[in-house]
């Protein structure tokens, strides 16, 4: 299976570089660019065939590496 | 007092670090990050500044998850002393070792300069050998130095004594200009300036030394 994990920064939590992005668009005349959030995008190459059992190993993943919980939220997309 | 310093593939304070320490009296051995162990005897473990592993996938967090670590875990539950500067900071926070994360400079950009800090508290090995209150200047070299806690977490912080130095100027949008913080049993510090480039004269200045020498003292004696 594949497994798409997109971590993001929690709601509240002020994200610079997202800032940074809306003020360049701004500066090249994309007006009404309200906000902007800046992620990344993890993708995952499972030897599991197994839906429930791969989003398990995935969630474990996402909680003790691939994102920060403080800081992170995460969501995952299997195919 | 012995004193094990860490080294991770792209860790460059790691020298400044034992050159610190052992300045102030400490046995210093410099540890391999795959090493499964730490030396006998120690007392001290000092994650020290860089950009471990790249900063890949964050700052910290894939030297967190390396063999000596865990070491450096079971080393901190047993009631050992650890300290972590910079990246050493950032790998402890991400070890779960002390609270909150750190992101994102709020200005986005690196910051290399010294800034005035505060002494938050005395009441700790770290900075037993300062006056509260005391304004030092240390160097910070960062990106990603922005302590972010949660609102309870800075309040649970305050409220417990814990933030063990605070920015006079605010360089990097720390929640709390928190640029230190202590673990519950205040024998952890985590910080993003660097100590170990204050503590020689020829290098602008030797605010730090109070710092290493305090530690290094409180557990002689100890």
């Amino acid at each position: 299976m594949k497994a798409r994990v997109q971590v993001m920064l929690k709601t509240g939590v002020l994200d610079p570089q997202g800032e940074a992005i809306r003020h360049a668009l701004g500066a090249l005349g994309f007006d009404g660019v309200e906000g902007v959030r800046q992620g990344k995008v993890i993708e995952l190459d499972l030897a599991e065939t197994d839906a429930a059992s791969a989003e398990a190993q995935v969630t474990e993943m996402c909680e003790k590496l691939l994102a920060n919980t403080v800081i992170e939220s995460y969501k995952i997309d299997l195919s | 007092m012995k004193a094990a310093v860490i080294v991770f593939p792209g860790s460059n304070c790691d020298r400044d670090m034992a050159v610190a320490l052992r300045a102030a009296g400490a046995d210093v051995e410099m540890v391999w990050h795959k090493d499964d162990g730490l030396p006998r005897g120690i007392d001290l473990v000092a994650v020290p500044g860089g950009f471990s592993f790249g900063d890949y996938l964050r700052c910290g967090a894939i030297a967190a998850q390396s063999p000596v670590c865990r070491a450096v875990i079971d080393h901190v539950h047993k009631g050992g002393y650890a300290l972590g500067v910079c990246n050493g900071f950032q790998v402890l926070t991400e070890t779960g070792l002390l609270p909150g994360a750190l992101m994102r400079n709020a200005g986005i950009r690196f910051v290399c300069k010294t800034v005035p800090l505060e002494v938050a508290t005395t009441d700790s090995d770290f900075t037993r050998g300062y006056a509260k209150g005391a304004s030092l200047r240390i160097p910070v070299a960062h990106h990603d130095g922005n302590y972010f806690v949660d609102q309870p977490t800075l309040e649970r912080l305050r409220a417990e004594d814990r933030i063990a130095f605070t920015y006079g100027d605010n360089p990097n949008g720390s929640t709390g200009d928190i640029a230190g913080v202590l673990s519950e049993n205040r024998r952890v510090l985590g910080m993003m300036p660097h100590p170990e480039r204050a503590v020689d004269a020829g290098h602008g200045g030797t605010d730090g030394r109070g710092l290493f020498d305090g530690l290094v003292g409180a557990l002689v004696s100890a």
